[in-house]
């Protein structure tokens, strides 16, 4: 692999980040102590990627490595080890699609078949109207709540081919369906119904929905 | 079955309020200066005498772990540093934790921070789980602002800090050390050991690393005390934990359950039971991909603890349950693992970098049946070649499912292997 | 000092050993390809597994630190196994390719297979291929033959300084390369040719030119700088193949500059190859050496004895020196001078060595860099500030512009005032001095050669005698030089005898009429002006700014091609050996002094070279002790004028091009065209 096949072919001539992202980073670098804000390079790789359409430039790369004073070189590796950074761009719904084992047994390939009818393409593809990019990813932890699809930040769980599609839907739509199992179950509980915890259960248990997915 | 009295996580299925007030309700934070006036030693004396076994794979007790940590603070501060990393394929109990209990890990941090006296925590988070970080910094600025945290945490006169840190996409970042590299922001390759972390860790300081469920357990061991963690469970496996229970059940779903429960019962009671009975059983992988698969005939008897699982040749692991039934085609569930290692591994070290790759193309042939007998063997030496001969374990962890496949389900891939050169012999005399 | 045992035989090694220094120490070889004595541990390349009583797995031996009572073993079927495996995994990928690979023949790989490897392949999948990355116009690459060992990575972050290596990606698709393939900016980009142990980074100059058993091999010594950097140099014939390093732990380790490694192209182009005399015409016609000798004879009988002048070049072997200033004393002549830039040294010998010795450098714990850029004036002794800055973040204080020397340093300043403030303690980084045990004086020829050289030297001793920078144990009062010559010039008196004339003075007096005849031997880094109506004799080398400005060129030998003693700025004795033949008519530089003391009629007495070094070391004896350095006692040196204002500089800019040899290398030439036009992406990019 070149670095041509790594990066996108084109780049733009500057990048800086917003002043709201620079008081961000100012945060961030608190965080860690003195002299050791190299720990600081992911999460600003994670800024300079939601700031630039979801995509990191090289010219972040190298702000980057200024800004806290590490070699570019290093920068470059980190951002090229670690799957979550794109470093070429992706449509404004990036489709994650896990297909690892526990995923693939309850019909990550429904799901996948579900992206593929619809935008005629694979992993690594952006369909024709650029708005939707796929990605074929490993395990995503969510694998009691399989197939998962990761839409941006936010996990779509107990896919399969109809719901995939519906979720594609309200995508195209800008009206995303609400976060978390499409069958409405809250976490991880059974579809079936919660075999534990009665006394805490809610009435409607299977209606509402988990906190972090609110 | 365990007792809803007895089990530590009440609110995993974010029925509840997960937020401060919610978890109050619940019990925790509920006097937390008063679990640190047992002091460092006392808390590490207990936790030891719970027998709570690490929750994140390696079964490793968790109070001797924090024992290892020099027990006075000298020119390097002490770090904790939570392993929230979780990515182990059938694993994401923790991920329930997180959203759902967030203050326990929180308290548990305090604590287990305390006792190895530590100021500050890093809690390392995948980085997929975006939502799941909102809402554990959330929790964290909610236990700052009620002075749960910061100077006077929880008004024991121990100043504790907890950082969030996020990771980016990297499974063996789960690796302890591997974590730390990432944590100081490079790659997340595993270090050589000797040093080990409590030693030198997080900043060249002495660190533990620990799994959420073990850190988020600690405070309720402490509370109800170590006789009662001890008192579930069997002996040297005690305790509840979180199951995780995937694939094909009827209602997949976490549950906390006592240690030692027999798989079957996990199954039937809390997940509906095998899809299309237990005669439809294939296989069973109990704790995470990494731990070799059980056929449908160990699987009717054997418990889910370390030891029993162990005697099994397989293992405990994270308790993530992977359940496939006979209509699963098993080589190629296997082989989707060894492309899952082949993707994670970081590229250090030969054996891993080299073999998992080399396994991956193997089992893809052998899912076809385009290979020859000779190459199962071949295929189990590459495997061992791997396992015990890499820095970090995850050379082991892509040899083990190979394994126990190859040991399990040998005459299924014979069966293919046949018939593919069955279908190549006519082919070749049309 | 932990005693284990390995393979039964007991064996005691130092603390903070290894498992693999044990096996050593028992005499047991451990396979390894990662590793390396003078680079961190990485323990990546498993190859070294050993096993230890009670471990339940075979142990890196690389990485585990040696422990009391250790039981090893490197002989059981586990390890041998391990081995194997490794092996076979290292080969999967790795591409047959050995026949047209450059490092055939000297591939750890191929070695070690040999060794511990099976003898076929069970692999019957694709195998890898990689891109090739661009490094610059040294190192040219095959990556796809990358065992991903880290050694270059870490030996650029390490020891060179310059952390512009990485391994991007990860698992099977890790990859190394600068970033975005930019030229590894170092001055020792090149050492991690030698370091790779496949044929992943191979010379770029010296690709598919030979194979290492058609080459002869010879131990010498290196002019490119003052460090006397021991090389081997491999030649085909009359050909300088390549230049190699040599071990030598008190100068370079195993290290080289690439300079040293490549301006030898340059030895193959601009040669002076036959004598040549300027004609009626203004131009240079090639002449006999007969008439060559009978037209500079009867110039020296014409000159008077004290219009005539000697200057010698930078790398002048000690023999020629000795026997050209032979030669003028016997024609009377007092005018010589070794310095071309200048320096205001000479005399006492403390006031020009390196004193501290350059492994002293080891030992420091402050260091104050008075008009040197070590960088680029002596990379390899650079990395060794840099390695001691590494460890202990020793204070490093610079009176000269500011440059990256690969370490942090404080920028004092470029006015000669600093020094003064120094001196009297008034400076801040004066208490840095003063808190040093074994502080260390850097002084390069930035500050020696200039009008005011002498005092500057004078003004730098004030402060080593001030701040204990000059004691019974220790003497960290060191002047760098960047000449190879110098030293040994200066210690043999090629310097103006009494009455006589500098290089300075030789100039004014040319002006004005009266240096009726001036001898460069090997002198290209003058200004001629002054001299152009004299009668000028060049013996040198090459067709460069002295044979320019010649009436008469005397071929001579390059340092390849002769015998001779060199005295490194430690004031180390070296003897470098003859490695290849000077081309055409071209002589070895004392025969043809020799030739002309014959032809005028003065007799220098010796006809071998032999007899020669027989008077050289007889007159000065220390030149017969090879590799010691004849200790200099310290004494008064230096002059008490007042500084100029004029601001403090570096004996140079151009690391690549410096003498004779690397401006006619195009080598040479590619690396400054390189590193200019990275230079010139990263100005445009600010």
């Amino acid at each position: 692999m070149s670095i041509e096949d790594r990066i996108a072919s084109d780049q733009p001539d500057s990048f800086a980040f917003s002043k709201d992202n620079e008081a961000e980073i100012k945060r961030i670098i608190a965080k860690y102590p003195k002299g050791r804000q190299a720990s600081a390079v992911m999460p600003l790789l994670d800024l300079a990627q939601r700031q630039h359409e979801n995509w990191i430039p090289m010219k972040a790369i190298e702000l980057i490595a200024a800004k806290l004073d590490m070699a570019e070189i290093r920068v470059l590796e980190v951002a090229t080890f670690y799957t979550m950074f794109n470093l070429k761009p992706v449509g404004k719904y990036f489709l994650q699609a896990c297909t690892t084992t526990p995923c693939w047994l309850r019909g990550s390939d429904e799901m996948m078949r579900a992206i593929k009818d619809r935008y005629q393409i694979s992993s690594g593809q952006t369909s024709a109207c650029g708005r939707f990019s796929l990605l074929e990813v490993e395990c995503l932890g969510a694998c009691v709540n399989a197939p998962i699809l990761q839409v941006n930040d936010d996990f779509y769980e107990d896919l399969d081919y109809q719901s995939t599609g519906a979720l594609l839907d309200s995508l195209e739509a800008d009206a995303p369906l609400a976060v978390g199992s499409v069958l409405g179950r809250s976490g991880s509980e059974a579809a079936a119904g919660a075999t534990t915890l009665a006394a805490g259960k809610p009435a409607k248990a299977t209606k509402k929905r988990s906190a972090a997915n609110a | 079955m365990l007792n809803d009295a007895d089990r530590i996580f009440t609110n995993i299925y974010g029925w509840g309020d997960a937020g401060l007030k919610g978890a109050k309700a619940r019990g925790d934070w509920d006097k937390t200066a008063k679990l640190l006036a047992l002091g460092h030693d006392e808390i590490v004396e207990r936790m030891k005498a719970s027998g709570l076994r690490g929750r994140g794979g390696a079964g490793f007790p968790t109070g001797l772990k924090w024992s290892f940590m020099p027990k006075e603070v000298k020119d390097r501060p002490h770090y904790l540093v939570v392993n929230a990393d979780e990515s182990e394929p059938g694993t994401c109990k923790d991920r329930d934790i997180i959203r759902h209990e967030p203050h326990k890990l929180l308290e548990g941090c305090v604590v287990a921070g305390f006792a190895m006296r530590a100021h500050a925590a890093y809690i390392y988070i995948r980085g997929e789980f975006v939502n799941e970080a909102r809402r554990l910094q959330a929790a964290i600025d909610e236990a700052y602002d009620a002075g749960l945290l910061g100077k006077d945490a929880a008004k024991s006169g121990w100043a504790f800090d907890i950082y969030l840190h996020r990771g980016a996409g990297a499974y063996i970042c789960g690796e302890e050390t591997a974590l730390l590299e990432s944590l100081e922001g490079r790659k997340g390759q595993p270090r050589l050991k000797p040093p080990f972390p409590a030693g030198v860790g997080l900043y060249g300081c002495p660190t533990t690393v620990n799994n959420v469920e073990s850190i988020a357990v600690a405070p309720t061991i402490l509370r109800r005390g170590a006789d009662w963690f001890a008192g579930l469970g069997k002996e040297n496996n005690t305790g509840t934990k979180l199951f995780c229970i995937s694939g094909h059940v009827n209602s997949p779903c976490n549950v906390e359950e006592e240690m030692g429960i027999p798989l079957r019962e996990l199954l039937e009671k809390h997940a509906g039971g095998v899809r299309g009975g237990w005669d439809n059983l294939l296989a069973v992988i109990p704790g995470g991909s990494s731990t070799p698969l059980m056929p449908k005939d160990v699987c009717a008897d054997i418990t889910m603890d370390f030891d029993a699982l162990r005697n099994a040749g397989t293992g405990l692991g994270t308790a993530g349950i992977i359940v496939m039934d006979k209509s699963t085609d098993v080589v190629k569930a296997i082989s989707r693992l060894s492309y899952f290692y082949k993707h994670e591994s970081c590229g250090q070290c030969t054996p891993c970098r080299e073999g998992t790759g080399w396994m991956w193309r193997m089992m893809e042939r052998l899912v076809r049946g385009e290979a020859e007998s000779h190459e199962i063997d071949t295929l189990e030496q590459v495997t061992r070649q791997i396992e015990g001969h890499t820095i970090c374990a995850l050379g082991d962890a892509a040899a083990w499912p190979i394994q126990g496949l190859i040991k399990h389900f040998r005459p299924e891939i014979e069966r293919r292997i046949a018939a593919r050169h069955a279908v190549d012999a006519v082919n070749a005399a049309e | 000092m932990p005693k284990l045992t390995v393979n039964d035989v007991e064996v005691e090694v130092e603390d903070g050993s290894t498992v693999l220094h044990a096996c050593e120490a028992a005499g047991v070889e451990i396979p390894r390809f990662c590793y390396h004595d003078r680079l961190s541990i990485a323990g990546n390349c498993r190859m070294c597994l050993v096993d230890m009583e009670r471990a339940p797995k075979p142990i890196a031996s690389c990485a585990m630190p040696a422990g009391d009572g250790m039981v090893i073993r490197t002989d059981t079927d586990r390890v041998k196994k391990a081995r194997e495996g490794v092996m076979e995994f290292l080969l999967i990928n790795h591409p047959l390719d050995c026949p047209i690979c450059d490092q055939g023949g000297e591939c750890d790989l191929q070695d070690q297979a040999m060794g511990y490897g099976l003898d076929g392949s069970r692999f019957s999948e694709n195998k890898r291929a990689v891109d090739n990355k661009h490094m610059g116009p040294l190192i040219s690459t095959v990556m796809t033959r990358c065992i991903h060992c880290t050694r270059c990575v870490r030996f650029a972050t390490e020891v060179a300084g310059v952390p512009e290596l990485g391994a991007i990606g990860r698992g099977e698709s890790m990859e190394i390369t600068t970033y975005l393939e930019k030229t590894l900016a170092s001055e020792l980009s090149a050492n991690v040719i030698d370091l790779c142990p496949v044929g992943a980074l191979t010379s770029r100059p010296y690709a598919f030119a030979a194979r290492p058993w058609e080459l002869n091999k010879v131990e010498t010594i290196d002019v490119m700088d003052a460090l006397g950097s021991n090389i081997r140099v491999d030649a085909r014939g009359a050909q300088v193949m390549r230049v190699l390093p040599r071990l030598n732990e008190d100068i370079n380790e195993e290290w080289i500059s690439d300079k040293t490694r490549y301006a030898i192209d340059g030895l193959r182009r601009q040669r002076l190859d036959k004598p040549y005399a300027r004609g009626r015409d203004g131009r240079l016609h090639p002449v006999s050496w007969d008439e060559a000798l009978k037209s500079l004879a009867s110039a020296l009988r014409k000159a008077k004895p004290n219009m005539i002048g000697a200057i010698a070049g930078n790398q002048a072997d000690a023999e020629s020196l000795y026997a050209l200033k032979s030669l003028m004393t016997r024609l009377g002549s007092p005018n010589l001078d070794c310095r071309q830039d200048g320096a205001k040294i000479g005399g006492n010998r403390a006031g020009y060595l390196f004193n501290s010795t350059i492994a002293g450098i080891d030992d420091a714990d402050a260091v104050l860099i008075i008009g040197s850029n070590p960088r680029i004036e002596a990379a390899v002794l650079n990395a060794r500030i840099r390695r001691n800055w590494l460890s202990s973040r020793m204070p490093v204080g610079v009176v000269g512009p500011k440059v990256d020397l690969t370490y942090d340093a404080d920028f004092l300043g470029q006015d000669p005032a600093i020094l003064d403030a120094l001196a009297d303690g008034s400076h801040k980084f004066a208490a840095k001095l003063k808190k040093a045990k074994k502080p260390m004086i850097i002084i390069g020829m930035g500050a020696l050669a200039r009008a005011d050289g002498a005092a500057m030297l004078g003004k730098a001793r004030q402060i080593a005698e001030g701040y204990g920078v000059v004691t019974k144990e220790w003497n960290g009062f060191n002047v760098l030089h960047n000449a190879a010559a110098r030293v040994g010039g200066l210690d043999l008196g090629f310097l103006p005898a009494r009455g006589g004339m500098d290089i300075a003075a030789m100039g004014k007096a040319a002006m004005a009429g009266k240096l009726d005849l001036l001898w460069l031997l090997g002198a290209d880094e003058i200004d001629f002006e002054p001299f152009a109506s004299s009668f000028v004799v060049y013996q040198g080398h090459h067709g460069d700014a002295g044979a320019h400005h010649a009436d008469l060129v005397l071929p001579g030998a390059a340092y390849t091609e002769k015998d001779g003693i060199y005295v490194n700025t430690e004031g180390r004795v070296q003897y470098a050996t003859r490695a290849a033949f000077p081309p055409g008519d071209a002589r070895e530089d004392w025969t043809i002094i020799r030739a002309v003391s014959g032809a005028v009629g003065k007799s220098i007495g010796f006809d071998t070279l032999a007899e020669l070094r027989e008077a050289l070391c007889a007159e000065y004896p220390h030149f017969a002790d090879a590799d010691e350095i004849a200790p200099a006692k310290w004494a008064s040196f230096g002059g008490r004028a007042k500084l100029s204002a004029e601001p403090v500089g570096q004996a140079f800019d151009n690391f690549y091009m410096t003498c004779a040899i690397s401006r006619a290398s195009e080598t040479m030439a590619e690396c400054v065209r390189a590193s200019s036009a990275d230079h010139g992406a990263a100005v445009a990019a600010e």
